[in-house]
């Protein structure tokens, strides 16, 4: 079967011993950087993408690199939901509803170990859906026209905003903050500056690097300041590790449940693994009732999340790899990643590159396998890393921010700027303005005019085209619309749980 | 006036400059149907309906630090922007230490560990990226080793 030559393609490329290196190094400090609170997915892989590209790694190997850390730091934000009741990252928030209970009912050990098995049976489930899903999918995106993109791209704007966000008001600024941004430096169809106002140093547009290491890095050192760096200590014992394989057992349905429902969150554009990881929480617990227990410490409370997100996260490549569409604000730092080694996600990549999508997900495989292995008996050793004070991490991370991106342009106006957005970041937050959409708008801005012009060239002016091209861009329209206005009326009804309060 | 207008207003105001910037884009003769003016134009309109509804329906205020916290963040803020401007002339060694220790002493105001950590981070972070990762990274300013 077609699948199975490409898949022994990928395991021979995966499988030498410099990708096995790089694999097992990244799950390692992705799991390290996870587990930091504060730090999370996003920021991690954003702070190393300067770094990737200067150490001159080809591209699969940054990129099996990069998916490691990415993957790595899903599983590490576990560690300080279940032991200090603070998220690592958002999707982790729906793990601490049942983690923390359960640590602090002395079970903290078992906690880990299940969601690190949960975590590894939706990435595997993922993974293999990864791999039946996207070549089919690729060969629909064959068909896709500058109209399906600009539309599929509004989708991905409205969704991101409207579902993550509390006020779509923000979130549509957000957007528009990010698309401004894109248009600053020279029009790539006219070749005439915009928005430069003179200046040499912004003629060439302002680089996203720059802007997502400052909105995410530089920002929570802001954060950390603020709050003079009160980080709880572990108020919850570790004691001995060991397998619960009764509970395993008794969560293999849960398991499986929640990693379709998860997989299929996370392909939604904009939707991705907060999404995953709430559904997946939310139905398993109307599924268990009133007697399941959840939010006292249930075993199923921790699988279901674990599971969701982490197969949210492997569903949001889907849609990222064949259309260059990102499902979440990591597969957007991502998408960030490629572009910056010069691969064009989208139908093609599957077509010209085949050994790197498959190398990658080869080697996603095998990130799963070795994550498994490294966190069950590794669990104490990234305890005793939770412990490294603030005041210490904090300035390291800015100070690798600030040599990943010099270490880029050599330019201190990218310093001035990254500092820049670090105030927007900051002030962004504060204001429950999500940052996500501006990064998007700055990868995607670019693109997205591209195909509104081309989608007007093609149709000589006439603003209908964009709708009525095909069905697909009628249809992803509609889907934005929705995607936008329902969170609205939604809001009411599906309502967010609150993180839980000692 | 509340966080959620007053950002609201700077949004609009910055908007309505958008558009009125977007207007004097130049175009050149070879012009699809859209030009360059378009998008731009379209964005500031959405930013400022999204302003006025902010400004019209503004969310509870955030809870924004006391004078003293603004202090050590507008503290932080300027020895980043010194450091951005200090790296090329001063090599790597000296800047990051001195910023490294401010950050961490207004994370956490105890001095001794401060300094400590910035000359260790200074110097842990040199090693690993200048060896380590093989980043080209000028240790001390021009004129002190040669």
């Amino acid at each position: 079967m077609d699948m199975l030559a490409n898949l022994s393609l990928g395991f021979s490329i995966a499988l030498s011993p410099y990708t096995l290196m790089l694999a097992v190094i990244g799950c390692f400090l992705g799991t390290m950087i996870g587990a930091l609170p504060g730090l999370g997915p996003s920021n991690g892989v954003a702070i190393l993408i300067p770094i990737t590209f200067t150490l001159g790694l080809d591209a699969t190997s940054a990129l099996v690199l990069m998916t490691s850390v990415y993957y790595g730091a899903m599983y590490g934000g576990r560690i300080s939901s279940i032991l200090l009741n603070i998220p690592g990252d958002e999707p982790a928030l729906m793990t601490t509803l049942d983690g923390y209970p359960m640590a602090k009912n002395g079970r903290a050990a078992d906690a880990l170990v299940l969601s690190g098995v949960a975590s590894f049976v939706g990435a595997l489930l993922a993974t293999i859906g990864l791999m039946l899903l996207a070549p089919t999918l690729a060969r629909i995106a064959f068909k896709f026209g500058p109209a399906e993109y600009f539309a599929l791209y509004l989708l991905a704007f409205c969704t991101l905003g409207g579902v993550a966000s509390n006020n779509q008001a923000k979130s549509a600024i957000a957007c528009c903050i990010g698309l401004g941004i894109a248009m600053i430096g020279v029009d790539s169809s006219s070749g005439l500056p915009r928005f430069t106002g003179g200046n040499m140093h912004i003629m060439d547009g302002i680089d996203f690097l720059v802007a997502i290491v400052g909105l995410f890095a530089i920002a929570e050192v802001f954060f950390f300041i603020e709050g003079h760096g009160k980080n709880s200590s572990i108020g919850v014992k570790l004691g001995k590790v060991r397998i619960p394989w009764s509970d395993i057992f008794e969560v293999k349905w849960v398991m499986l449940r929640t990693s379709l429902l998860g997989f299929i969150a996370g392909i939604l554009p904009g939707a991705g693994a907060s999404l995953g990881s709430f559904l997946a929480y939310m139905s398993e617990k109307s599924i268990a009732g009133k007697d399941g227990g959840f939010g006292t410490g249930v075993p199923k409370g921790v699988a279901a999340p674990e599971a969701g997100n982490n197969a949210a996260a492997g569903g949001a490549l889907v849609p990222m790899l064949t259309l260059g569409v990102p499902g979440s604000g990591t597969t957007a730092v991502l998408l960030a990643l490629l572009m910056t080694l010069n691969i064009t996600p989208g139908p093609t990549l599957f077509t010209d590159r085949p050994e790197v999508v498959w190398g990658l997900i080869a080697s996603l495989l095998i990130a799963n396998v070795v994550l498994l292995l490294m966190n069950v008996p590794l669990v104490s050793f990234f305890v005793r890393i939770l412990q490294v004070p603030a005041w210490i991490l904090l300035p390291g991370v800015t100070m690798i921010s600030f040599v990943g991106i010099y270490s880029l342009s050599g330019s201190y106006f990218d310093l001035l700027l990254m500092v820049a957005f670090g105030v927007l970041g900051y002030v962004l937050r504060k204001l429950d303005v999500p940052t996500v959409p501006v990064i998007l708008g700055i990868l995607l801005g670019g693109h997205m005019e591209d195909k509104l012009r081309q989608a007007m060239v093609l149709s000589e002016g006439d603003p209908l085209y964009l709708l009525t091209s095909t069905p697909i861009a009628l249809g992803l329209w509609i889907a934005a619309i929705v995607g936008f206005v329902a969170p609205m009326f939604l809001r009411g009804v599906l309502k967010k749980p609150q993180r839980v309060t000692d | 006036m509340s966080s959620d207008r007053l950002f609201g207003l700077v949004v609009l105001m910055v908007a309505l400059a958008f558009i009125a910037s977007a207007t004097q884009v130049q175009t050149s003769f070879l012009q699809d149907p859209v030009g360059p003016k378009t998008f731009p134009i379209l964005i500031g309109v959405v930013s400022a309906i999204s302003a006025l509804v902010m400004i019209f329906k503004p969310d509870p205020d955030p809870q924004w630090p006391a004078s003293r916290t603004l202090l050590n963040l507008f503290i932080a803020l300027v020895v980043l922007i010194a450091y951005a401007f200090a790296l090329k002339p001063f090599g790597f060694l000296l800047p990051t230490a001195v910023t490294a220790a401010v950050l961490s002493y207004q994370i956490s105001p105890r001095a001794v560990p401060a300094m400590l950590t910035g000359v260790g981070l200074s110097i842990g972070l040199f090693v690993l990226f200048k060896y380590a990762l093989k980043l080209g990274l000028v240790p001390f300013p021009k004129g002190v080793f040669g």
